[in-house]
């Protein structure tokens, strides 16, 4: 672990600058993708990727140079060229930064499990095999794949103010999907996938249910094949962890990421209904709604000691009652706006500029079970499984469907239906929230998948919610 | 910064170091994918974070006894380093492949074809970029990105394949905002940047910058009469696009397009879809190794071909065709109508004219039902009129209404809209659309 870091240290040590600061921020990952097509090996993928990004602050501008060249002389081009370029900008730049206090912390971070053994190649296979295998002979089921995904991670980020900080990371991705067609309409039914990954080893695997799972999956898809449409009307809509997460991450996530506040984002991925002045002040929600950003679930996809400019990272309350308390702004931003922030600047990569990211953002249990939730319904509707999601840039009007409903009537789940979708507006949906499930519910789930930046950034992100009920949501369903 | 020549340097001493590493009958494949970047993004008229970006990378497939993996590795630019990368990758995917079953679906090209296209363009200089940025958008809240840099892409086979493909390029992808919130949405890009055609366009984006002016005008849920720019004809297509048009995607009745291609249902005979390769910016060779071809994708409404790779081709039966690994178009082309620029607004009458839409998702995909928002600049027209411009709005419809039955014109002039996409990488995608004036288009919220 760290093997390079000795020849990078004494490197960087060897750089020599104009700048008042510099940092470097060294990334190394390797991945593996492996996965069964109904019954059907596929080649596996794997991937090597190592490079370092230079960042320079002359006169307070700051510019950056990435670089794939990590010998000494590739360094020392790199913070040249982030040099010139931020001689080059220095008429025109919106920030002096000159004042912004940096980091000097020195520590190192491990995923949980980082010493145990991950299951050999053959062993994943066969396990992935055994799992496509089990999917049930059935002519309409026309399509599955079952996969798993396996990132290792290690980040060394120095900067000239003494600053050493190391972190190694495991990354696991298992996932499956089945898809029925009778013909006319198809229905697919997945298990983890987008909407599941965690820091660790091989128990990932089991905590996403997936060894075993292939025959329930099928039947579900079976099931929504049968299924008449979701209703159409306002109910009272349960939404289940793995859905839950794409409502936390759309309407509260996008939201309170406070370079969008600022206005950085609106050229490409929006701004936000959210202002500045809203934080002490806006009733986000329910007094049912707490909102977390928390960096010490040691499973969860964004758990880290410090981010990628070196702030420590510690829990705090985004949303207590409903009430709006901070956003999701890293040192930068928490010192363009006078906010206070959290530890949320992040890069994808060793060739991407750190910016405000969500992190781990969940939302805290409450006190019902997730039958004292389904019998406190007259007339509702479960959905589960995110499969579709639209939002405004503003981050307000949005549209989500999910693969899985279920009708809940006089307390009791009933029917199934398909292609459940609601929409709602953020600043009004999150006020409905009538029941937050308790820990029995509560999952730690997360996505590789968060699209944002310029240059476009793709990070992981991780949330951990219960089941949660909503009051007098407008539902519906497709067209099939 | 590494020259394009000697980023082609580099990968050729590799493909002849990798034939003498290779030991028949083990086969090969290795791309290559290069950028020198230069990335500038702008808020509020001023540079907002600056930097560059220097990559390149390989993908090697090695196949031995029917069995075959891929791995990609990043390249550091020096050559002892980077053999040294390329011969272990090679021994992991040595050491992979005895573990491996025999894969049914492989397909190598066995033509030792040759491609080479190299456009060197001078780039434009940064600091006049800059300057001209400053001076076009003084008075205005401007908010942008821009990036520029050669993009390279190889290929080779130990059957004696070899492409090569570089180009220099400039994209500049920007939004002016008016004090209300609301915002117009331009780009400039190409290889050439020309200080008059970019000046012209700035020009564009503050005239319609002007109309935002007016009040909004409220709209409540409802069918309305609208017409879609090229540029929010391009977010549908978008996600047709993904996986529409798929081999693998139809075959696994994954696609939006399931009907279209079962030919249960018809798009209106004024559609006609091309992956229109030839003249594009994209390389002239796939990924897997194949000379890219011009497809007709949907001709007059009715599904023609679909996208397939190697893998496809085994799968199913079909032949290969050229399409990327994941089957989709990357230079798509859709055929020009008759209406008139300077018709449009007349013949809209009233309704609302639509620049822009935003993060669109299907509600039914079999039904290729799709939902989105309104950005940027849309505006209510009445009797061929712009009055004002309307709140964001969702529209959530199917591509059989709005391409199909109630498709009421095409424009006769088309927009060549390149991608801005940096995911990963620099992209060299593009679209050619013309805009389309539907007779309803329904808005839920």
């Amino acid at each position: 672990m760290f093997d390079f870091y000795p020849q990078l240290k004494q490197r960087f040590d060897a750089l020599r600058t104009r700048a008042e600061f510099f940092s470097l921020r060294y990334v190394r990952e390797s991945g593996q993708y492996l996965s069964v097509r109904k019954n059907v090996a596929e080649p596996p993928s794997f991937s090597h990727d190592q490079g370092a990004m230079l960042t320079v602050r002359l006169r307070g501008i700051e510019a950056y140079a990435a670089t794939n060249d990590l010998s000494q002389a590739g360094l020392q081009a790199a913070l040249d060229r982030a040099e010139t370029q931020a001689q080059l900008i220095a008429g025109h730049a919106l920030l002096n930064l000159s004042q912004e206090p940096v980091s000097h912390e020195r520590a190192d971070f491990f995923s949980p499990d980082l010493d145990q053994t991950f299951p050999s190649l053959s062993e994943c296979f066969a396990l992935l095999g055994a799992e496509s295998a089990a999917v049930p002979k059935d002519e309409r089921l026309v399509s599955w794949v079952v996969s798993l995904g396996l990132n290792h991670v290690e980040q060394i980020y120095l900067n000239s103010a003494g600053a050493e900080l190391r972190r190694a990371q495991r990354f696991v991705y298992p996932g499956m999907s089945v898809t029925a067609y009778d013909g006319n309409d198809s229905q697919s039914r997945s298990l983890g996938r987008e909407n599941f990954g965690q820091q660790g080893g091989a128990d990932v695997i089991s905590r996403c249910g997936l060894i075993g799972a292939a025959p329930q999956v099928a039947d579900q898809a079976l099931q929504l094949l049968l299924a008449p449409n979701a209703p159409v009307g306002k109910r009272d809509l349960l939404l289940m962890p793995d859905q839950m997460i794409l409502q936390i991450h759309e309407s509260i996530g996008h939201p309170l990421e406070l370079d969008r506040i600022l206005g950085d984002e609106r050229n490409y991925a929006g701004t936000s209904f959210v202002k500045a002045s809203d934080f002490g002040s806006l009733q986000y929600g329910s007094k049912l709604l707490n909102v977390t950003f928390d960096p010490t679930i040691p499973e969860e996809l964004a758990s880290y000691r410090f981010d990628d400019d070196g702030t420590p990272a510690y829990k705090e309350f985004l949303i207590r009652e409903g009430l709006l308390l901070r956003p999701l702004g890293g040192a930068l931003s928490q010192f363009r706006s006078g906010l206070e922030g959290v530890a949320n600047s992040r890069a994808s990569g060793w060739n991407r500029p750190p910016i405000d990211r969500m992190a781990n953002l969940n939302i805290e249990p409450g006190d019902q079970s997730l039958e004292q939730m389904i019998g406190g319904i007259e007339s509702g509707i479960l959905m589960a499984t995110n499969r579709s999601w639209s939002i405004d840039d503003a981050r307000n009007k949005f549209q989500f469907g999910c693969e899985w409903g279920q009708l809940i009537e006089n307390g009791e789940l009933t029917g199934v239906v398909k292609n459940p979708n609601y929409r709602g507006i953020s600043d009004q949906f999150w006020r409905n929230l009538s029941a937050v499930g308790d820990d029995s519910t509560y999952k730690v789930l997360g996505t590789p998948n968060c699209g944002k930046g310029e240059p476009n950034q793709v990070i992981r992100v991780g949330h951990a919610s219960p089941a949660c009920v909503f009051s007098q949501i407008d539902v519906f369903g497709g067209d099939a | 910064m590494s020259t394009p020549l000697s980023q082609s340097g580099q990968f050729e001493a590799l493909v002849e170091w990798l034939g003498k590493a290779i030991r028949p009958p083990e086969r090969f494949t290795l791309g290559y994918n290069g950028e020198a970047s230069e990335f500038i993004r702008f808020n509020k008229g001023k540079v907002r974070q600056a930097g560059q970006v220097q990559q390149a990378s390989l993908s090697l497939k090695l196949i031995h006894d029917g069995r075959h993996a891929d791995v990609s590795l990043t390249l550091a630019g020096e050559s002892n380093v980077d053999k040294l990368r390329l011969a272990d990758a090679l021994q992991q995917l040595r050491d992979t492949l005895p573990l491996l079953p025999a894969d049914p679906y492989l397909l190598l090209n066995p033509q030792p074809w040759h491609s080479h296209a190299v456009q060197s363009q001078p780039l434009p200089d940064t600091a006049r970029v800059l300057e001209e940025i400053r001076r076009a958008s003084k008075g205005v809240d401007l908010v942008g990105f821009y990036a520029s840099g050669p993009i390279s892409y190889g290929y080779a086979s130990s059957e004696g394949a070899f492409g090569w493909h570089q180009a220099n390029s400039f994209n500049f992808d920007w939004s002016l905002f008016h004090s209300n919130g609301q915002a117009v949405k331009a780009s400039y890009a190409g290889a050439d940047w020309d200080s008059e055609r970019f000046a012209q366009r700035m020009q564009l984006a503050r005239e319609q910058l002007s109309f935002l002016d007016r009040p909004l005008h409220a709209l409540e849920p409802g069918e309305y009469r609208a017409y879609l720019a090229p540029a929010a004809l391009e977010e549908v297509m978008s996600m047709l696009c993904w996986g529409g048009f798929s081999a693998q995607a139809l075959a696994s009745k994954s696609s939006s397009l399931q009907k279209l291609y079962a030919g249960d249902t018809q798009l209106s005979p004024l559609v006609s879809f091309d992956e229109q390769v030839s003249q594009s910016l994209s390389p002239a060779f796939s990924g897997e190794g194949y000379p890219r071809q011009d497809l007709s994708l949907v001709r007059h409404g009715k599904a023609e071909q679909q996208l397939v790779s190697s893998r496809s081709a085994a799968e199913y039966g079909l032949e290969v065709n050229g399409a990327p690994e994941h089957e989709a178009p990357s230079a798509l082309a859709m055929a020009a109508g008759t209406l008139a620029q300077a018709d449009i607004l007349k013949q809209l009458g009233t309704g609302l004219y639509i620049s822009n839409l935003w993060y669109l998702n299907y509600s039914d995909q079999p039904a290729a039902r799709l939902t989105g928002m309104t950005r940027f600049a849309t505006f209510w027209v009445e009797n061929g009129e712009i009055k004002a411009p309307v709140n964001t709005m969702r529209f959530d419809d199917s591509v059989y209404s709005l391409l199909g039955s109630q498709l009421e014109a095409l424009t006769a002039e088309r927009e060549l809209l390149l991608s801005a996409s940096t995911y990963g990488q620099r992209q060299t995608a593009s679209n050619l659309l013309p805009g389309a004036l539907v007779k309803k288009l329904t808005l839920t919220l």
